[in-house]
């Protein structure tokens, strides 16, 4: 049986976790005497259980805390018994903070479900135990607390549990535990209560103590991640890591994921000395037989029972941030040792989850759960979460805020990741180039709704044309009528309507033209998508800047007036952000340059920059 | 054949050295001679042998410190040929800062979270490893394992970012930096038996002798030179007395004690009924003093 039992409380506010959590340091003999003594003070000063210990105070820790008398992160706390030590991740149970129940799930192994006896099931518990079961937890004990409050009535008990066993039968749960507890007066913590004759199964604490919880990681084929190439001298080139999954063996045949390149365990070095095998979770450094190209984020696996690689995935997806998820939107992902760039199609479906119902949604908000194919931008090792925690899970970041913005768990690569080639072609770009005298480059033209945007890039276009140069001018406006005239002015809409710009200027500059684009493009994450669409140096981001209030003043088309009417929602600038380019390759200033003189200085810029 | 509970701890502290290293430009081990530090050290060996630590030590001093844990460092550099950078408040070496006349609140800023602050900026360190434990105090509880601070320093206990899985998000813009704490799952006794099982030198501190010490309001405070100011009718006496936790000597609290091996103190620590901190003369300040420093950027 494992030493180390991680689990995870959860509950609503009132069912009294902090106090359990309390209760169970202080049945351990973990509280010190001067932790015991400031807990007397400031039961008295701000408890709310009289002259008595108020347990929840231990575990409340931080000032805010204090004064809303809430929870508001996860904690994670320690004790131990003569059987097992544990750490418990205490996390909050309000609504909003779904994000820190994931967090603390994520590295749990059991969890304990607390509910209120005289409330029953709330939607909050089956959210709990919707969540827990997500995230890969399979024993699950349900406290029902408070039990003295309803006079420890066996009926009341039966029928919490009897509810609870018939929601959780549909959930993925090895095990399902109901004790009935008080955790004030410690009724079924740790000892069995004389008030609850007619109970005769484990108190939390016994249950806690006998979990098996099973590793199945430490069966199976041998995956061990890289995550830093050690190379001392010129004559020592080991990789630093971890194993994941089964043990690793002097003499391993392994390969090399992604890829197909082959080696094998040459040595297993640690500080201690060279081993001939390493376990399930070991840190150890290994070196190959072979010269073969490894980095970080590289998986070594059995070489014949390989996990796969890919860069597309059917994923489920935990929202964590205040900004919405958008489709299309270019984010970061880290999985495993390696953070790729990583994109998320329209969910096909956000989960109600408290009724674990399948809705349809265009974003994912706060705290929602939905499925979505998402793509990685290269190939990355794999495993579905169900098979294994450390490579089917990967985090969303932001790209420019570096927030952790979202949380996924891979359910199956897409078939097609794996099929789909990039075709080679024989005229290739050089060529074309080569023939037209010039080379390609996107001339994305950004800035407010009337800032000349139009006006200026026709301009820019008529003396391109008149050199003899390849154009193309993609307009805003006219891709709406045809190509994006699906797309609204939401967010969600703005994002896909500028990736799919993005997609086909792209294309064109691979056809060797030099393609202006010209639109409000508001958001900085899909113009950097744009840039990444094309080679380096044949992008340019010009910036036609103009106070939102001579744009204003202009209004050529009359949507501004009809904005402040209330007429037009989400119009770029009034209601809806604009966020200025910060490093552009070219700023026009319409206040003071005329368009003549504007696109003048964008023709200059692309000499500058080469195109011709 | 598996990991036994140590080797867990000690392959989870590895694996989050080498994730920190691989992912950051300029790391630094904030090392404070403690029994922590000792044992962060020595996993950061671990971590990536046969290379060095590719990162020096840093340690904020404020001269106040035990002579023996100043001898203990140099000794452990030298032995272990690390590169050591020392920063002393310049400020308070020019105003002669000391916890007799400023005050253990305001000699703690100033040393400590001013001069961390002040080392962290002109070095640029964009990542610093800490030997703090979630089971020291009620706000580290809360601590990520890696804990974003801003560009002024500052933990926002409010604004996080989620820590998932073993995924860290070791991503900052200029000026920004993160702390990394690879022991934030042990817990003291959890140390003291790494220690023993590794045989890792601590300060001799740790175990009892005879110490000259003086009672002051039911805290033993040792007399470590000539600069502590006696009060009236105060006479040192040698007491047979050890420290759990190090710090400067004038805030720190001997115990009546006699362990005087690591075994002797893993076995006091089974019985013991005191938190290590409770000789921590600056944790009791206010209440939620802890939680303050934090945000202000002390470790």
């Amino acid at each position: 049986m494992a030493e180390l039992l991680r689990f995870i409380t959860c509950g609503s506010v009132d069912d009294g976790k902090s106090t359990l959590i309390g209760r169970l340091l202080y049945e351990s003999k973990l509280l010190y005497a001067d932790h015991l003594a400031a807990l007397a003070a400031d039961s008295k000063r701000v408890g709310t259980r009289g002259d008595d210990l108020d347990f929840a105070l231990l575990v409340d820790g931080l000032a805010a805390e204090r004064e809303q008398g809430i929870t508001i992160d996860v904690a994670y706390r320690f004790f131990a018994t003569e059987a097992r030590r544990f750490i418990v991740a205490d996390t909050p149970g309000h609504e909003q903070y779904t994000r820190n129940m994931v967090t603390g799930a994520s590295t749990a192994d059991a969890a304990v479900i607390l509910l209120d006896a005289r409330r029953g099931m709330l939607s909050q518990t089956r959210r709990h135990a919707h969540l827990v079961s997500l995230l890969g937890i399979r024993h699950v004990a349900l406290a029902v607390n408070k039990l003295d409050l309803v006079d420890y009535s066996p009926e009341v008990f039966a029928s919490i549990c009897a509810e609870f066993r018939a929601f959780a039968a549909e959930l993925d749960f090895d095990e399902v535990t109901c004790v009935p507890m008080s955790a004030v007066d410690g009724a079924n913590v740790v000892a069995h209560s004389e008030l609850t004759p007619w109970y005769d199964g484990k108190t939390l604490l016994q249950w806690l103590e006998s979990v098996e919880v099973g590793d199945n990681a430490t069966d199976g084929p041998c995956r061990f991640l890289v995550q830093w190439v050690n190379r001392p001298d010129a004559d020592f080139r080991g990789f630093s890591g971890r194993v994941l999954r089964g043990t690793l063996r002097q003499g391993d045949k392994i390969r090399v994921l992604p890829g197909d390149r082959m080696s094998t365990v040459d040595r297993i070095v640690t500080m201690d000395g060279d081993r001939t095998d390493a376990p399930t979770g070991s840190s150890v450094t290994v070196v190959l037989a072979d010269e073969v190209d490894v980095s970080r984020g590289d998986v070594l696996a059995m070489a014949d029972d390989p996990p796969g690689a890919a860069d597309a995935f059917q994923a489920h997806l935990v929202w964590l941030n205040e900004a919405d998820l958008l489709p299309g939107r270019p984010y970061l992902a880290k999985i495993g040792a390696r953070t790729v760039g990583f994109t998320a199609d329209l969910p096909k479906y956000r989960i109600e989850i408290d009724s674990r119902r399948r809705a349809p949604a265009k974003v994912l908000r706060l705290n929602e759960i939905g499925v979505a194919n998402v793509h990685f931008d290269a190939p990355v090792p794999y495993e579905s979460y169900r098979d294994s925690r450390d490579l089917g899970s990967f985090v969303v970041l932001d790209r420019l805020t570096n927030a952790t913005v979202g949380a996924g768990m891979i359910d199956f690569a897409l078939r097609r990741s794996a099929n789909v080639r990039w075709q080679q072609v024989t005229v290739d770009k050089h060529a074309r180039a080569e023939r037209n005298g010039h080379r390609p480059c996107v001339v994305w033209l950004t800035g407010l709704s009337g800032a000349g945007k139009s006006t200026i890039a026709d301009l820019v276009e008529k003396a391109l044309h008149a050199d003899g140069r390849h154009t193309f001018l993609l307009d805003g406006d006219n891709v709406r009528h045809g190509l994006n005239k699906d797309l609204g002015f939401t967010d969600a809409d703005r994002v896909e309507n500028i990736r799919r710009i993005a997609e086909v200027a792209a294309l064109m500059a691979d056809a060797g033209l030099i393609v202006l684009v010209s639109f409000i493009s508001p958001f900085r994450a899909e113009r950097a998508l744009a840039r990444d669409l094309v080679a380096d140096g044949e992008f340019c981001e010009v910036y036609v800047d103009t106070p939102l209030s001579v744009a204003e003043q202009r209004d050529p088309k009359g949507l501004y007036a009809k904005a402040r009417r209330g007429e037009l929602a989400n119009f770029t600038g009034i209601d809806s952000p604009y966020e200025p380019p910060e490093n552009p390759e070219l700023r026009v200033d319409t206040t003071t340059l005329s368009p003549e003189r504007a696109a003048g200085a964008v023709v200059t810029k692309l000499r500058e920059l080469g195109v011709y | 054949m598996s990991l036994d509970h140590l080797d867990r701890l000690e392959a989870d502290s590895i694996d989050i050295f080498r994730e920190a290293v691989a992912e950051s430009e300029r790391p630094v081990l904030l090392y404070s001679i403690g029994k922590d530090s000792s044992v962060l050290l020595h996993l950061a060996r671990k971590a990536f042998y046969p290379s060095r630590p590719p990162f020096p030590l840093l340690h904020v001093d404020t001269t106040w410190k035990f002579r023996e844990m100043i001898a203990f460092r140099d000794e452990t550099v030298a032995r272990l040929g690390l590169e050591l950078i020392v920063h002393r408040n310049p400020e308070c070496v020019a105003l002669g800062i000391n916890p007799f006349e400023h005050g253990s609140a305001r000699h703690t800023d100033l040393w400590k979270t001013q001069g961390l602050r002040q080392a962290l900026d002109k070095h640029r360190f964009d990542l610093a490893f800490g030997g703090a434990r979630r089971d020291e105090e009620a706000s580290r509880a809360k601590e990520r394992v890696f804990s974003f601070r801003t560009a002024q320093h500052r933990w926002d206990p409010k604004n996080q970012r989620p820590e998932l899985w073993r995924l860290y998000n070791t991503r900052v813009a200029p000026g920004e930096s993160i702390r990394v704490f690879p022991l934030s799952n042990w817990t003291e006794l959890d140390v003291w038996r790494y220690v023993e099982r590794e045989r890792i030198p601590v300060v001799p501190l740790y175990f009892a002798a005879p110490r000259p010490v003086v009672d002051r309001d039911g805290t033993l405070i040792m007399v470590d030179d000539e600069r502590m100011p006696l009060r009236d009718g105060e006479r040192p006496t040698n007491e047979l007395v050890r420290f759990r936790t190090l710090g400067c000597y004038p805030l720190t609290g001997a115990v009546r004690s006699a362990a005087a091996t690591v075994p002797d103190i893993v076995e006091e620590m089974v019985v013991a009924t005191t938190s290590e901190r409770q000789g921590r003369v600056i944790d009791h300040d206010q209440s939620g003093s802890m939680e303050r420093k934090k945000q202000e950027g002390y470790f």
